[in-house]
């Protein structure tokens, strides 16, 4: 016990003390407030400055248009198109909008001329365009007579309320599935990322024990067992800090990049990229619907979901880190026989993670993905992102004992394959070899 | 009293059989020589001593106890192929090593400045191992292996890959902790070390015990009545009609005497002749000889 002490904390301080290791656990965090501030600086960037447009609005429908977005809208329909372009030329405008009278009411498109010897940018064409169309759509909405409180009852926005049949408890609603996604995505992308990192950090650490040679002598001290065992708690250990690490920066740094760059959130909001339709939304309606988000992630049983995420997450990685280390064992100084080798590990986890990406985000209580939320090489990723989604209970029951026993399991079943492997040199091994280790005694 | 005692150990890997029904044992506080050709199964065996790996049957005893795994602790073992980790600074690395021997923190750095003290590397110890050179790295190692004092010292090819001087460095050490008591297994192919370092030794081949012994009996043992006679001029014509010449050369004669007839013979012919004796000597067998005829005699 003493010595797995030992083991596991060097295993972990000769790592967490690493150059590598520091750079990479701050870098990220740094990375992500330079990205936002990259995205907040390019969204907020104004598109090249004020324009100034005259506006020859031919049959006087629009009526003064407010400046926006560093757009100026001049009114100049008392003035000649020509007379506008010498204008242009001396720079009093940068150009001209020409607005052809409408045909009539049913008109459902117009086309609008921009005079200037300059291109206009894009994203400026596009506030013109917005703008002019609310203008020609109040224009209509007069000119026809309508009463705009009549208009604005016409829409009715329909939302899908999931109820349980015996109406008990657990008031879902229609973001439970858009929520559950994102946690159940987020958890499965985070399990199947670490499971394949740290996994292999353990078998290069395996390997490198071997072909140094420093194995022969640890062995002399420690049971193989031992050593497998504080490598995979140990490098474990380094997982769970830098991800720990990762989660408190990174949360530091969203709060931070608002207060850095002076930004009400909101605002962020509305100059964010006007795509589809995110500027349409008003304040009030974004705000709603981000406490309806809330309130759905408040509603998930987080001590539950943290709960199991954990043992999976343990059981997942001790399944594959046991692996990994049996399959570093056997591998000789010749990095190349490696693919052959780690192939039949790396393929659950990969298979696991398609599984859950394609099948599961369709239905994740499908045959298919109750078989791989069951299945312990395939569960650690897969149920967490069924747990999202309220998966019935015997089944996280009995997927979190098979998990734990599956672990047991493959930690000793890696153990009996390391000690032969670990001191076994100069010859190439296959997977059938490997399997006859297993029965030595 | 033993250090160590085998009985009848076997180990097999598969279908083969590296230690075949070995049994011998060895005294406390000598250089027990383990010789035998690459593959013989020392490896192996010595494998079974430090308890990297179980023998299927058969039991051996460390210092009167059955081996268990409390024993580790009070081995120290230096494998052929040396090893250390390369990125970890000497210092540090040393002090694991010896906690993983049982010693708390302080004992290990109480040994420690002892043996950096005693080999000259005191300004190591911030070192990187891979910053060290080849010979270097040999001191550190053979540190590792001694500093949680021992009480039995297991040297697999200590010499191999050594320049002189740390040959020599390591060897006076050797002797040195053999002095103080440590009883030493000291294994290697290169049959004539044995010689000049252990007084017990076993030779085994393809996984067994072919001879044991105190090194001056089994040359007894195997002597085959050889003298080296080397005089001044010739030797008269009628000598080869007296004794049997082996071999002539610039060294001088090597004569075989029928058992039962010494040295003596030989010498007080010479001199009723008033030949000049410049160098005599009984020719007894290396062990490269002892080992070749007695694989052959038990083939």
């Amino acid at each position: 016990m003493q010595n797995l002490k030992l083991i596991v904390w060097r295993e972990f301080i000769t790592r967490v003390r690493k150059r590598s290791f520091i750079l990479g656990t701050l870098l990220a965090p740094l990375g992500l407030l330079v990205y936002f501030l990259v995205i907040i600086g390019l969204s907020s960037y104004s598109g090249g400055g004020e324009l100034k447009v005259a506006v020859l609005d031919e049959a006087d429908m629009l009526g003064p248009i407010p400046d926006d977005k560093g757009v100026h809208y001049i009114p100049a329909a008392d003035r000649s198109l020509d007379e506008l372009k010498k204008a242009v030329e001396d720079g009093t405008y940068n150009g001209i909008l020409r607005i052809p009278a409408l045909g009539n009411m049913q008109q459902k498109n117009l086309t609008v001329f921009y005079y200037s010897d300059k291109k206009l940018p894009p994203e400026k064409s596009e506030f013109i365009e917005d703008r002019i169309e609310e203008k020609l759509r109040d224009f209509k909405i007069d000119s026809l007579g309508i009463d705009r409180r009549n208009l604005d009852v016409l829409d009715t926005k329909v939302a899908i309320d999931p109820e349980k049949l015996d109406g008990s408890e657990d008031d879902q609603s229609q973001y439970t599935a858009a929520v559950g996604l994102a946690i159940g995505g987020i958890m499965a992308f985070v399990m199947f990322f670490m499971v394949l990192m740290y996994g292999q950090m353990v078998m290069r650490s395996v390997m490198e024990e071997k072909t140094n040679r420093i194995v022969e002598v640890m062995m002399s001290s420690v049971k193989p067992f031992e050593l497998m065992l504080g490598k995979i708690l140990g490098v474990g250990a380094v997982g769970l800090t830098q991800v720990l690490s990762w989660t408190v920066l990174s949360t530091l740094v969203t709060l931070l990049v608002p207060m850095i760059m002076d930004i009400d959130p909101q605002q962020l909001q509305q100059s964010a990229p006007a795509g589809a339709g995110a500027a349409q939304i008003n304040p009030e309606e974004a705000q709603a619907e981000g406490l309806r988000i809330f309130a759905e992630l408040s509603k998930q049983n987080w001590g539950l979901i943290a709960f199991a995420f954990t043992i999976f997450f343990l059981g997942g990685y001790f399944i594959y880190s046991s692996l990994f280390a049996a399959i570093g064992s056997a591998m000789s100084d010749d990095m190349g026989e490696g693919q052959a080798l780690t192939l039949p590990v790396t393929l659950p986890i990969v298979l696991a993670f398609y599984i859950t990406a394609f099948a599961g985000i369709r239905n994740p209580d499908s045959g298919l993905m109750v078989f791989t939320s069951l299945f312990p090489l395939f569960s650690p990723i897969a149920m967490p992102f069924r747990m999202a989604f309220d998966p019935p209970w015997w089944q996280v029951a009995l997927s979190l004992v098979l998990v734990v026993a599956a672990a047991v399991f493959f930690v000793w079943l890696a153990g009996r394959i390391y000690r032969v492997g670990i001191l076994m040199y100069g010859k190439k091994v296959t997977l059938r070899e490997i399997g006859k280790w297993m029965l030595w005694k | 009293m033993n250090i160590l005692r085998l009985e009848q150990v076997v180990k097999t890997y598969g279908s083969y059989r590296a230690v075949n029904d070995v049994t011998f044992d060895i005294p406390k506080g000598v250089v027990f020589g383990m010789l035998g050709p690459n593959g013989a199964g020392k490896t192996s065996l010595i494998r079974i001593i430090t308890s990297i790996t179980k023998a299927d049957s058969g039991r051996i005893w460390l210092d009167g106890e059955p081996l268990n795994s409390q024993h580790p602790e009070q081995i120290g073992y230096m494998p052929e192929e040396r090893g250390l980790y390369k990125k970890m600074k000497v210092g540090e690395q040393l002090t694991y090593l010896a906690r993983l021997k049982g010693l708390t923190a302080a004992q290990a750095r109480e040994s420690l400045s002892y043996w950096f003290k005693r080999l000259d590397i005191v300004d190591w110890w911030e070192k990187k191992v891979d910053e060290l050179s080849k010979g270097m790295q040999q001191k550190v190692q053979f540190v590792a292996t001694v500093l949680h004092k021992p009480k039995l010292l297991i040297l697999d090819e200590p010499f191999s890959g050594l320049d002189p001087i740390n040959a020599q460095l390591i060897e006076s050490e050797i002797r040195e902790l053999a002095r103080q008591g440590t009883s030493i297994i000291f294994s290697t192919h290169r049959m004539e070390q044995v010689e000049e370092m252990c007084r017990h030794v076993v030779l085994i081949n393809k996984g067994q015990n072919v001879l044991e012994g105190e090194v001056k009996n089994i040359k007894a043992e195997f002597k085959q009545n050889h003298f080296l006679l080397d005089v001044d001029g010739e030797l008269p014509a009628d000598f080869a009609e007296h004794f049997a010449v082996v071999s002539r050369d610039e060294m001088g004669t090597v004569v075989h005497l029928p058992s039962g007839h010494g040295g003596n013979e030989l010498l007080s012919w010479c001199i009723d002749r008033k030949i000049t004796v410049r160098h005599f000597e009984e020719l007894l067998p290396t062990f490269n000889e002892i080992f070749i005829r007695r694989v052959q005699e038990t083939q």
